[in-house]
C-alpha cells in the first residue's frame, strides 16, 4: 500500500528488519506496563470516576445541576460534544484519506490515531445523551417501528446528528477493527500465557496470514478507506447544521460547515501530536514515529489553522456587509463584550500560535509543538464556548438577555469526559499494538528493497 | 519439546464450525430481542386490551343496557358537557335498587356504601396517560359513537378494554375521522347502521359538523 517516493525522507528509521518491527511494537502489551504507564492511567481512572459521579447526581437530579439556564440553554454539554468529535476527525482523516492519496507516513500514527478517534466518539456521544434532560429516552431519536407510531422530527439536525455520529462511530470501529486483525494474529503467535493466546486468537478471527487472506484484507481495507473519507467532511458538516440552521445570529451561518470541518482537523491534529509526543518517548517508538511525522502534522496544523482563521475573519465580514444590526451587534460583543477574553484567547492561540509553523526548526522542535499543540486544544474549546454562549446569551430581545455561569458539575463532567477518554486510550495502550505492525513490516521492507511494489 | 508445545494450534478445528455458528446465533438473539420487544409493547399484557377488569361490584353492562335498555347517560350523566363522561354515585344506583334486588348477596357494597357514605372503588378500565387530554363532550357532539372507542360494551357482562389505546389507533380516526361517524342522535344508539354508505355518510357529517381531522401534537398532548 505504502509506496515510498526516492526524494522523501524517511518515515522510518534505516535497519529494521520484519523480526525487530513485529518486536519493538509486538513486545509492548506482552511486557510489564512502565511506571509511566501506571501513573496515566490511575489519573484517567480517578477522572472517569468523577464522571460517573456526575452523571449519577445528574441523573439523580436533573440538568438543573448545570449552568444551562434560558437564553443559553446549551452549555458545556454542547461544547463538549463538538469539541470531542472534532478531536476524533483527525484519526479519520489519516487513516482513510492520507491512505488513500499513498501517504506512507500516516502508516505509524493510523493505528493509534484511529483508536484515539474512537475514544473521542465515546466521549463526544454521551454529551447529547447526558444533555437530554430525560436521557432514558435517548432511543426515541432513533427512527424505529414504534408503538406511538410516530417518527423522529426528520427536519431536525440533531436528528441528523443521531445518523452522523451513529455511522461515524460504526465505521470507524470496523475499519480499526479490520486493521487490527493481522497484528492480534502476530500478537496471538508471540503470547506465552494461555489466557492471552486465546483472547488474541479469539480477536484475530482465524487469521493465517495465507496470501488469500492479505488480498481479501487489503481490498476490504481500501473500500472502507473510501467509504469513511467522506466522514471526515461530512460529520462535522452535520454537527455544525446543529447550529447554522437555527436563526440566532452567530450560529446562522453559511461558513460554518467548512469552518467546522477545518476546525476539527486543527484540534484533531492538535491531539495527536499531545498524545504522540510523550507515548514515542515512553515506548521508544522514535525509529517509527520520526521528526517527520511531527514536522507533517505542524504543517496540517498550520493549514487547516489558517482556514480556521479565514471563517472567523469571513464571520466578523458578513456581520458587517450584511448589515443587520442584531448580526452586526453580535460580532461587535464577541469582540468587546463581557466574553472578548475568551473570544482574543481563541484568536491568539488558533491563529497566531500556529503561525510558527512557517518555520521548520519550529515544526521539528518538540516542546514548541507540544505547547502550540496545547494552546490549539484550548483555543479551539474556547471557540466553541463562544460560539455556543456567547452566541445564546445576548440575541434579539435585551429582556431576554442573560449571563452563563457554569457550575461546579459543569466542570467536572467535562473533565470527567477527559477520564473516559484517557482512560480508554491507557488500556489500549497496554492490551493492543499501537502500531500497525503489519503495514510497518512492508514499509521497512521497502525501504530495503527499493520502492517495488 | 517446549518449542514444540509452544507452536500448537491455540484451538481445535472444530472452533471454525463453532464460531461460524456463534456469529449467526449473537445476530439470532438480538433479532429476537428486538422483535420481542416489538410485539410486547403491542401485546394485550402491555395494552390491557381484551383483559376483564374484577370490580368491588359485579356490575353487568350487558344486563343494563341490552336487556334493560338503560340509557348510557342515565349513568354516564356529564358526557355531553366535560371531558369526563362520569362514574355514578351509590345513590343513582340505589334510585332503582332500593326497590328491586333489595336483599341480594351482590349488592351489599352498594348499600354499604349508601350506608356509610363512602364511594365504591371502581376500578378504571380505560386508563389513558397523564399528558394525552381526551374530551368526551366535543367527540360524542361531533358524532363519534361510544361503540366507536368502547366496544360492544352493551354485551359486556364485565367491562374490558376493546382497543388497544396507543396512539396509532387514537391517529388513525384523527386522519380520517369519515366513515366512523354517526348524525349526534344516533350517538348512543346500541345497535345502529347507517341507511347509506359510511363513508358518503362521514364526508355529510364532516362538513355539517365542521370537523377537522387534527392530528397536531398539541390536539391531545397540551
Amino acid at each position: 500500500m505504502a509506496r515510498p517516493d526516492e526524494n522523501e525522507p524517511p518515515v522510518i528509521e534505516p535497519g529494521h528488519g520484519d523480526a525487530s518491527v513485529t518486536d519493538a511494537i509486538g513486545s509492548i502489551p506482552l511486557s510489564k506496563a512502565p511506571k509511566s504507564w501506571l501513573i496515566g492511567f490511575a489519573i484517567g481512572f480517578a477522572l472517569l470516576m468523577l464522571l460517573i459521579v456526575s452523571v449519577i447526581y445528574l441523573f439523580s437530579v436533573g440538568v438543573g445541576i448545570w449552568g444551562i439556564q434560558v437564553p443559553v440553554a446549551w452549555g458545556f454539554a454542547i461544547i463538549a460534544f463538538v469539541f470531542w468529535i472534532g478531536i476524533g476527525h483527525a484519526g479519520t482523516l489519516i487513516s482513510a484519506i492520507l491512505l488513500l492519496m499513498y501517504q506512507p507516513w500516516r502508516t505509524s500514527i493510523s493505528r493509534f490515531t484511529e483508536a484515539m478517534t474512537l475514544f473521542a466518539i465515546a466521549a463526544a456521544s454521551l454529551f447529547p445523551v447526558l444533555h437530554l434532560g430525560r436521557p432514558w429516552l435517548f432511543y426515541w431519536l432513533i427512527p424505529y417501528p414504534s408503538a406511538i407510531g410516530a417518527w423522529p422530527q426528520f427536519r431536525s439536525p440533531l436528528v441528523w446528528d443521531v445518523f452522523a455520529i451513529t455511522t461515524y462511530a460504526t465505521l470507524s470501529l470496523v475499519f480499526w477493527y479490520i486493521g487490527l486483525v493481522p497484528d492480534l494474529a502476530s500478537m496471538r503467535d508471540r503470547a506465552k500465557r494461555p489466557l492471552a493466546k486465546i483472547a488474541y486468537g479469539v480477536m484475530a478471527l482465524g487469521w493465517r496470514g495465507s496470501a488469500r487472506h492479505w488480498h481479501r484484507y487489503q481490498v476490504a481495507y481500501v473500500i472502507l478507506a473510501a467509504l469513511a473519507a467522506p466522514l471526515v467532511v461530512s460529520v462535522h458538516s452535520v454537527v455544525s447544521f446543529d447550529f447554522a440552521v437555527a436563526i440566532v445570529p452567530g450560529w446562522h451561518s453559511t461558513i460554518f460547515p467548512p469552518y467546522f470541518v477545518a476546525g476539527a482537523i486543527f484540534s484533531g491534529f492538535a491531539m495527536v501530536l499531545i498524545l504522540v509526543i510523550p507515548i514515542r518517548r515512553i515506548y521508544k517508538l522514535k525509529a517509527f514515529i520520526t521528526d517527520h511525522h511531527l514536522d507533517n502534522s505542524a504543517k496540517i496544523l498550520l493549514v487547516t489553522g489558517l482556514i480556521v482563521s479565514y471563517g472567523y475573519f469571513s464571520e466578523a465580514f458578513y456581520a458587517w456587509y450584511s448589515a443587520d444590526e442584531y448580526h452586526r451587534y453580535m460580532m461587535y460583543n464577541r469582540a468587546f463584550g463581557d466574553y472578548a477574553p475568551y473570544f482574543w484567547a481563541l484568536i491568539a492561540f488558533n491563529f497566531l500560535a500556529p503561525q510558527v509553523f512557517w518555520f521548520r526548526r519550529y515544526r521539528r522542535h518538540v516542546p514548541t509543538l507540544f505547547a502550540v499543540s496545547l494552546l490549539v486544544l484550548l483555543g479551539m474549546w474556547y471557540e466553541r464556548f463562544v460560539i455556543v454562549v456567547q452566541s445564546l446569551h445576548r440575541d434579539y430581545m435585551p429582556s431576554a438577555w442573560r449571563f452563563y455561569d457554569a457550575t461546579f458539575w459543569d466542570w467536572t463532567t467535562l473533565l470527567g469526559s477527559f477520564g473516559l477518554f484517557f482512560t480508554l486510550l491507557f488500556v489500549f495502550v497496554r492490551l493492543l499494538p499501537m502500531v500497525s505492525i503489519a503495514e510497518m513490516r512492508e514499509l521497512a521492507h521497502h525501504e530495503r528493497e527499493g520502492g517495488h511494489s | 519439546m517446549a518449542d514444540e508445545r509452544q507452536h500448537r494450534q491455540v484451538f481445535h478445528p472444530s472452533m471454525n464450525a463453532i464460531s461460524r455458528f456463534s456469529i449467526a446465533l449473537a445476530v439470532m438473539v438480538v433479532a429476537a430481542l428486538l422483535a420481542g420487544l416489538y410485539f410486547y409493547v403491542r401485546s394485550p399484557y402491555a395494552t390491557g386490551q381484551n383483559i376483564v377488569v374484577d370490580q368491588p361490584v359485579a356490575f353487568s353492562h350487558r344486563h343494563h343496557v341490552s336487556q334493560l335498555g338503560i340509557d348510557c347517560r342515565y349513568c354516564h350523566t356529564s358526557v355531553e358537557e366535560s371531558a369526563f363522561a362520569g362514574i355514578p354515585a351509590t345513590e343513582v344506583c340505589m334510585g332503582c335498587h332500593s326497590h328491586v334486588w333489595t336483599d341480594a348477596e351482590e349488592l351489599e357494597p352498594v348499600r354499604e356504601s349508601y350506608r356509610t357514605g363512602e364511594p365504591i372503588t371502581w376500578r378504571r378500565v380505560h386508563n389513558l396517560a397523564g399528558f394525552a387530554y381526551f374530551d368526551h363532550s366535543v367527540h360524542v357532539n361531533k358524532g363519534v359513537a361510544c361503540t366507536e372507542c368502547h366496544g360492544e360494551i352493551h354485551r359486556m357482562p364485565l367491562v374490558w378494554q376493546a382497543e388497544s389505546l396507543l396512539m396509532p389507533w387514537c391517529l388513525d380516526c384523527h386522519r380520517e375521522p369519515e366513515g366512523r361517524l354517526r348524525p349526534r342522535e344516533d350517538v348512543f344508539e346500541t345497535e345502529w347502521t347507517p341507511d347509506e354508505d359510511p363513508r358518503e355518510l362521514g364526508r355529510r357529517l364532516v362538513d355539517e359538523y365542521d370537523i377537522e381531522a387534527r392530528t397536531d401534537c398539541s390536539t391531545c398532548h397540551r
